[in-house]
């Protein structure tokens, strides 16, 4: 991996979820696209004020679930009819009623941990290292109590000066460049 | 003559007469401190010492018993014929539906939007993935040598190409609460995410920030992960939901599908996801009295959750006595005279005591006094009918299983049942582990989603139109 040096961007701090969404929603008009909020608990017009409408965790979880389903079916088809066939009183050896019942279950299991893990992977997590930990005042606040907008150094409308004075037009308790 | 100033109680909505969920006054930074303090405080309170050290007692006692029962095999135990499942299988189903009124507080509440559950979801959460170990143990350990046991349980490949049989329910049992026990681990973990970043990042010490750190996954609030977080969330809780009614319905085939009088009934699935639910409620409110009493979370947990909980049990109570109802009914009803012997058998014969316990514990005291509001917003009240309904719901199980197998069909094979000192030692035993492992819980992890908290603050509504509506919200607020 590349050494990256320079800055990651610049990074205002905000008191309030207002602030901060409408903030976003500003430098999403004026052409940022490259940019995140940080906020201490799930905020939704802050995501969507910077662009992001859906996401593929739903997709993922079907998926997981179909392959759940196939796969416990399957196995138990496998193992009844052609591995290891019992005669149960008589039953035949493809009851399929009887299978439903742990296929339903590996459905809910493996749709259950695409949803999860599939969120996490979608996210790039687990990361320990992120250039907005650098900040001086992100830790004290972003998971806590404070909200923040981060415009992005390689977004092809970022600079440092035009940025730094377009964030301070709303009055943000600070703006601080990021580094790698 | 003065009168007396009336001051009104500010967990009490003037507007409404509803008590708040959370009590006014609260900021984002306050609600965060008041919870993550209790874990991150270098001095553990003298009553989590005393209460840990009698419950690592009583789960030293579950490691005696356990190891005894390994040299001796089930003998031990009272379990003979007719009466083969005793405690073990009481204890077990007993302890699975004490968990499911966590995945009921974090899934199908999360999807009716109830928000007070966010106070309790976390730990009610936590005990039901201690409940899950207490309940995993039995039908493990009652085989007596668990290591013979996994071929004819899991399907692996194994040397003696042996494979499960899958039309029995003791197979479908191991795929539900198997997957049981693995989603609530995950919804549970998934939650906490958020909250251990916000520990990694209040934490003072070097192993505290590590071992936050490592387990916070590097979460840092980005506005994308939250929507991507929300999305799993949700789908997780519309998963546990059929999840949850789904294991208790298998757990009563193993029941239902025996051709037992006593066992063999379709009512079973139902009254038993009632049943767990309205033991499970009585556990958590069992847990959340001292609780709150103990941390001061009196402005967190307040008496709107006691009072909606009282509510849920009274609900699913009636369910479960509904459930006893049509027992008795079909018993008359049906025209058989094993099942109708089997009733008379279970009010009169001598474990006769043990029905009339359940009728008293489950139906008699809870049901007629949980409908007055003052008794479900008294806490001592409440506490005492969460012990009265957590024993009785006990003694169903203990009912099903003992008073349906100890008198069957022929007057040759029957016998009764008594219970050995291992059978309660490894009972209490289970206790002392789950109330170890809780402590170890609310010591090491912050017992109230912080993140859910800040989200039911007034605070957190967005504002459009700048600084001054801003004001305004908060002058009505």
């Amino acid at each position: 991996m590349p050494i990256r040096e320079g800055i990651y961007g610049l990074l205002a701090e905000f008191n309030t979820p207002s602030e901060l969404v409408a903030a976003a929603e500003e430098a999403y008009a004026s052409g940022y696209r490259r940019m995140d909020c940080y906020t201490p608990y799930p905020v939704e017009e802050a995501a969507e004020a910077i662009g992001f409408h859906r996401n593929r965790v739903s997709l993922v979880c079907l998926i997981g679930g179909l392959l759940g389903f196939f796969a416990a079916f399957g196995l138990q088809v496998w193992v009844s009819v052609l591995a290891y066939p019992l005669n149960i009183a008589g039953r035949p050896f493809y009851s399929w009623p009887a299978f439903l019942i742990p296929a339903y279950e590996w459905t809910i299991l493996f749709s259950g941990f695409s949803a999860g893990i599939g969120m996490l992977a979608l996210n790039g997590l687990p990361k320990m290292y992120h250039p907005v930990f650098n900040a001086p005042n992100f830790r004290n606040g972003a998971t806590s109590d404070k909200f923040f907008l981060c415009l992005e150094a390689d977004d092809p409308k970022f600079s440092i000066g035009d940025s730094r004075a377009f964030l301070e037009r709303f009055d943000p308790v600070s703006v601080v460049e990021v580094d790698y | 003559m003065a009168t007396k100033q009336v001051v009104p109680d500010p967990v009490v909505d003037q507007a409404t007469g509803e008590y708040r969920v959370i009590a006014p006054g609260h900021t984002f930074r306050t609600v965060t401190e008041q919870i993550s303090r209790i874990v991150l405080t270098s001095r553990t309170p003298l009553f989590w010492l005393g209460i840990f050290t009698v419950a690592g007692g009583l789960a030293t006692v579950l490691l005696v018993a356990v190891t005894w029962l390994f040299l001796k095999g089930t003998g031990i135990w009272a379990i003979t014929a007719p009466v083969m499942w005793g405690f073990a299988i009481i204890n077990f189903v007993w302890w699975i539906g004490i968990g499911h009124a966590g995945t009921l507080i974090s899934a199908i509440l999360l999807l009716f939007k109830q928000q007070w559950r966010n106070s309790i979801n976390r730990f009610a959460e936590a005990m039901t993935l201690f409940a899950v170990v207490c309940a995993g143990m039995f039908p493990v350990i009652h085989t007596g040598r668990p290591w013979l046991a996994i071929y004819w349980l899991f399907p692996y490949p194994n040397t003696m190409n042996v494979w499960p049989q899958f039309r029995s329910p003791l197979t479908w049992d191991v795929f539900a609460v198997t997957t049981y026990a693995s989603i609530s681990v995950l919804f549970w973990y998934i939650g906490l995410v958020p909250d251990l970043g916000t520990m990694r990042d209040r934490s003072r010490s070097q192993i505290g920030q590590f071992a936050y750190g490592i387990l916070s996954l590097g979460w840092r609030g980005s506005a994308r992960h939250w929507m991507r977080y929300e999305t799993a969330s949700l789908l997780l809780a519309g998963l546990s939901t059929p999840l949850v009614l789904s294991v208790h319905t298998v757990i009563s085939f193993d029941f239902a599908v025996a051709t037992l009088p006593g066992w063999h009934t379709t009512i079973f699935p139902p009254y038993f996801v009632a049943g767990a639910i309205y033991s499970g409620f009585a556990m958590v409110i069992t847990l959340a009295i001292p609780i709150r009493r103990l941390y001061h979370l009196e402005d967190l947990i307040t008496l709107r959750h006691i009072d909606n909980m009282g509510k849920v049990m009274l609900a699913t109570g009636l369910i479960v006595a509904y459930g006893y109802g049509m027992e008795v009914f079909m018993a008359w009803y049906s025209a058989s005279k094993w099942e109708f012997f089997m009733m008379w058998n279970r009010m009169f014969g001598p474990m006769g005591w043990s029905y009339g316990v359940l009728l008293m514990c489950n139906i008699l005291i809870p049901l007629t006094s949980l409908w007055s509001r003052r008794i479900r917003r008294s806490v001592a009240a409440m506490f005492i009918l969460s012990l009265i309904v957590n024993s009785g719901m006990w003694f169903e199980r203990f009912v099903i299983v003992v008073t349906s197998l100890y008198r069957d069909y022929l007057p040759s094979s029957w016998g009764t049942y008594r219970a050995t000192r291992w059978d309660y030692a490894t009972f209490l035993g289970t206790w002392g582990l789950f109330t170890t492992l809780f402590l170890l819980f609310i010591r090491f992890l912050p017992m109230i989603p912080m993140s859910e908290i800040r989200m039911m603050l007034p605070q957190s509504k967005i504002v459009r139109g700048g600084p001054d509506a801003e004001q305004k919200l908060e002058e009505t607020v």
